[in-house]
């Protein structure tokens, strides 16, 4: 108001010009300054330095770096090769091998062979698999174990209540197999590649590409050479554009391309928000005399109380060796920030009715991973130009039979078939450069995937009374077994996950029993045993908006519940260097893809991309 | 310069894969595991591909023994800029007897077949750390070795290598044809990318067996058992030195 206005107007200026260049370029020096930070005026360590937070053209240590890439076209690009991006690929290819057309089909894979990032349970129903490959058996498909027997009980703290099974009830399993996922997944790469679909494991998909009507391109797989720092190294190259008439994205639960088509093409704008849980699994062999091939068990109640979603499952596989799978899953929308999914695993295992079983056994695998539990209500749409989603990416898990991989495997193959009529008519022109296939959602609409997800939409959502996962129960007895889904109401979930935690000071902490070292782990010696790795010079790829919030929110209003979720130890909170304070470290090379971490924070401030293709687990058949 | 070189790739399990004892303890689980190419190896392929861009020599052959997926890491290899593959066939009774004397063996008849005036190995594979089958090969060809080498100097018709030794560093000179064996500081390894990926799939690959090249796979090894290291005990902690003293006494250790 003394300045003189054209002084002002230039302080201005600058001050505008200076916050935009520090927003924008934030050089390599690890303390920034922050002048509005709400509770200690000590500098925040740089943690980020990914690209996508930090962009390379700003960046004067890339001036110079040609960024060109290789570009090669195929008909369709598939991003990820679980069981439904695979079954996609060889419908794909039987569709044409049938109709005497030529089809180039590619698929793209983060994890270093095909199956290495797989993890489920799991308990198959072979119907889309039968309807992919009639011949599975003649084919050697590694569906061992027919389910033999089926038990459901809910554990108190120190018993096990029975729940008789009825026919007709969603949990149970006859007809089913209990499979390892991985291997099937492995099985089915083996069928693509015969087929003729090229298969690139270890490489990650890591950018969307778009035309420029807005459609989808095809995708970008990651570059490599990149220091932790952020800056190139001599070893630097560029990823490989893939360009197709039409991309499918089967990233599997909370993908991180599909995050990024949402906010694009605005494809949540009618379903309500996906809602997920953590499934934490083991693989165990056992003293012979507790094994009993076929078996499967499930269990809900202790450790979790009624409000908090989850439970678990021990399924014995006949495949050889007595080998059992155990595993426990929590749901995501859980309040207490106390509470840890690898420590109530770790508890529950000594559950006097599960004890027995590992007692003399010993653990061989581990590993974790999100699942999703919104069913019919967080579907989205599926479709947009030059692009669909399939499998567990959009989510058509059936999550009272906790089974998914049925819906991925039927929701690939309409996809191909969708997508063989429309490019291979001689008469079909797209409106847009990639094509658009409404189509595909009709099709979905109109299969048995929608009419099994309609049918059991209100059981999850229905454990959010008072009653908590009894009430759900009791519902789902009522209202599923009688009424079979056709009640004309269709309950809604809680919200995003993320903002289901409350405040670390209204919740009690959580005293959990040291681990045996012989029934129950630690946490470090069980990420070992995931196989997981990545290449360590390389920025971390949770990558946080905002570095301050961490501490400032995180840890101070929530007391740090990433630390807690987090089923390989990425997240700690560390003492600062000097003077007093924590900051968060991260040790990305643990990390085993579950997602969790972008789903559970509460300030959204994690964003989970891919690390160089070929990091990440080792799962071997989980 | 029309050298050729032959550079051997092993495949081996991933090193951050924590590796099981199969039950009937004779040997350790494979079937399923994650395996990729021994780190040693990538170290020499390197180092081939870049004599070879800068024209010093002519032709990068990638040789691998083992069952049909040692396929997958000589491709890896033509990513990496080998120009074509060797894939000797040995699975069964026979990829288990599979040790350094037997690869030696192949890698020299190989050499003589395909003329080769250089040969680049890794120093040592990290499933079974022998550190043998470089010196091996040189012996049964009577070539001059220069092994655990963190610099290799091409001259006309000699090899000026500098060596990682208990002492220091070391530097010879050999004549041509020669052995090396590659140690960890000899380069950084590049990416094998995706286009160089999909290129090598049109690089030539010859499958042969060991019987074509004449050699004999019989083994004057056998492993009796293959067990875990056993657990270690807890330490005990004590007061004094005395108590010190005392539990020594007890455990008959003084």
């Amino acid at each position: 108001e003394v300045l003189p206005t054209t002084k002002k107007a230039s302080v201005c200026q600058c001050l505008r010009l200076v916050k935009g260049l520090r927003k924008k370029c934030l050089p390599p020096i690890l303390h920034v300054s922050r002048l509005n930070s709400s509770t200690s005026s000590s500098p925040v360590p740089r943690i980020t330095t990914h690209y996508t937070v930090y962009p390379r053209d700003k960046d004067p240590r890339w001036e110079g770096i040609s960024m060109e890439r290789f570009a090669d076209e195929a008909d369709v690009i598939i991003v990820g090769a679980g069981p439904a991006g695979l079954s996609a690929a060889i419908h794909l290819k039987q569709l044409a091998s049938e109709q005497g057309k030529e089809l180039r089909v590619c698929v793209v894979e983060k994890a270093s062979q095909i199956g290495a990032h797989t993890l489920s349970g799991a308990c198959l129903e072979p119907k889309s698999l039968q309807e992919l490959f009639p011949d599975w058996k003649e084919r050697g498909a590694p569906l061992h174990t027919p389910v033999t027997e089926d038990k459901f009980g809910i554990l108190t703290e120190k018993y096990r209540i029975p729940v008789p099974l009825l026919p007709g009830l969603p949990m149970r399993n006859h007809g089913n197999y209990i499979v390892r996922l991985g291997h099937l997944v492995r099985w089915l790469g083996e069928q693509a590649e015969q087929l003729g679909v090229e298969l690139y494991p270890g490489y990650a998909a890591s950018e969307v590409l778009f035309h420029e009507d807005g459609s989808v391109k095809g995708i970008a797989t990651n570059d490599v050479g990149i220091a932790k720092d952020g800056s190139p190294k001599e070893v630097f190259e560029r990823g490989m554009e893939l360009h197709a008439k039409i991309t499918i994205f089967s990233e599997g639960c909370h993908g991180h391309l599909a995050k990024q088509l949402y906010k694009k093409f605005n494809l949540r704008e009618k379903c309500e928000p996906q809602t997920y849980a953590i499934g934490l699994k083991e693989l165990w062999i056992v003293d012979e005399k507790k094994w009993k091939p076929g078996k499967i068990e499930h269990t809900v109640g202790w450790p979790l109380d009624r409000h908090s979603y989850g439970g678990s499952f021990v399924y014995h596989l006949n495949e050889g060796e007595p080998l059992v799978a155990i595993g426990f899953v929590v749901g995501l929308d859980y309040q207490n920030p106390y509470l840890s999914p690898f420590r109530e695993f770790q508890r529950w295992k000594h559950h006097p009715a599960i004890a027995p079983t590992l007692e003399g056994g010993h653990r061989i695998a581990y590993g974790a991973r999100a699942l999703n539990e919104g069913g019919f209500q967080s579907i989205p749409r599926l479709t947009f130009p030059g692009g669909l989603l399939i499998g567990c990416s959009p989510g058509f898990m059936n999550v009272p039979k906790i089974k998914g991989t049925h819906t991925a495997i039927k929701s690939g193959m309409l996809a191909a078939e969708t997508i063989f009529q429309k490019i291979t008519d001689e008469n079909f022109h797209s409106e847009t450069a990639g094509v658009h296939l409404p189509e595909y959602e009709e099709n979905l609409q109109n299969s048995w995937i929608w009419k099994e997800l309609y049918a059991v939409r209100n059981i999850r959502p229905s454990c959010h009374t008072a009653l908590g996962v009894y009430g759900g129960m009791i519902y789902t007895g009522i209202f599923y077994w009688i009424f079979r889904g056709k009640e004309p109401w269709t309950l809604k979930h809680k919200g995003l996950d993320a903002h289901q935690l409350k405040p670390a000071k209204d919740c009690t902490p959580i005293e959990y029993p040291k681990p045996d070292g012989k029934i129950s782990f630690d946490l470090l010696s069980s990420v070992a045993l995931s196989g997981t790795n990545h290449e360590h010079d390389q920025p971390a790829h949770l990558t946080l908006m905002d570095d301050s919030v961490p501490v400032n929110k995180n840890l101070s209003i929530y007391d740090g519940p990433e630390q807690r979720f987090c089923p390989a130890g990425v997240y700690e909170f560390v003492p600062v260097e000097t003077g007093d304070g924590q900051k968060l470290q991260i040790n990305a090379q643990n990390c085993v893809h579950c997602k969790t971490c972008d789903i559970k924070d509460p300030s959204q401030n994690i964003n989970w991309v891919v690390p160089e293709g070929g990091g990440g687990p080792a799962y071997n058949g989980m | 310069m029309s050298a050729r070189v032959l550079v051997g790739v092993k495949r081996v399990i991933d090193y951050a894969v924590k590796i099981r004892v199969k039950p009937d303890k004779t040997g350790v689980v494979t079937d399923g595991v994650k395996h990729s190419m021994n780190p040693f190896c990538e170290i020499a392929i390197e180092e081939a591909v870049r004599l070879k861009e800068k024209k010093l020599i002519k032709e990068v052959i990638a040789v691998s023994c083992g069952p049909q997926q040692s396929q997958e890491t000589i491709r890896t290899a033509l990513a990496m800029g080998a120009d074509r593959g060797i894939h000797v066939d040995v699975s069964g009774k026979d990829y288990e007897n599979l040790g350094p004397l037997q690869v030696s063996k192949i890698l020299a008849a190989l050499a003589k077949k395909e003329d080769v005036r250089l040969i680049i190995l890794g120093k040592q594979a990290i499933d079974d750390d022998c550190n043998q089958t470089g010196q091996m090969t040189a012996a049964l060809l009577d070539w001059p070795q220069g092994t655990f080498a963190s610099q290799v100097d091409f001259q006309e018709d000699s090899l000026k290598v500098e060596r990682e030794i208990d002492g220091g560093l070391e530097t010879i000179k050999i004549k041509m044809p020669a052995v090396v064996t590659a140690d960890l500081r000899l380069n950084e390894p590049r990416y094998a990318t995706l286009p160089n990926i999909m290129k090598a799939k049109k690089k030539k690959i010859d499958t042969v067996k060991p019987s074509d090249l004449g050699v004999d796979l019989s083994s004057q090894l056998e492993v009796l058992s293959v067990e875990e290291p056993s657990q270690r005990q807890a330490g005990v902690k004590v007061e004094t030195v005395e108590d010190l003293i005392k539990k020594l006494r007890d455990s008959g250790r003084i």
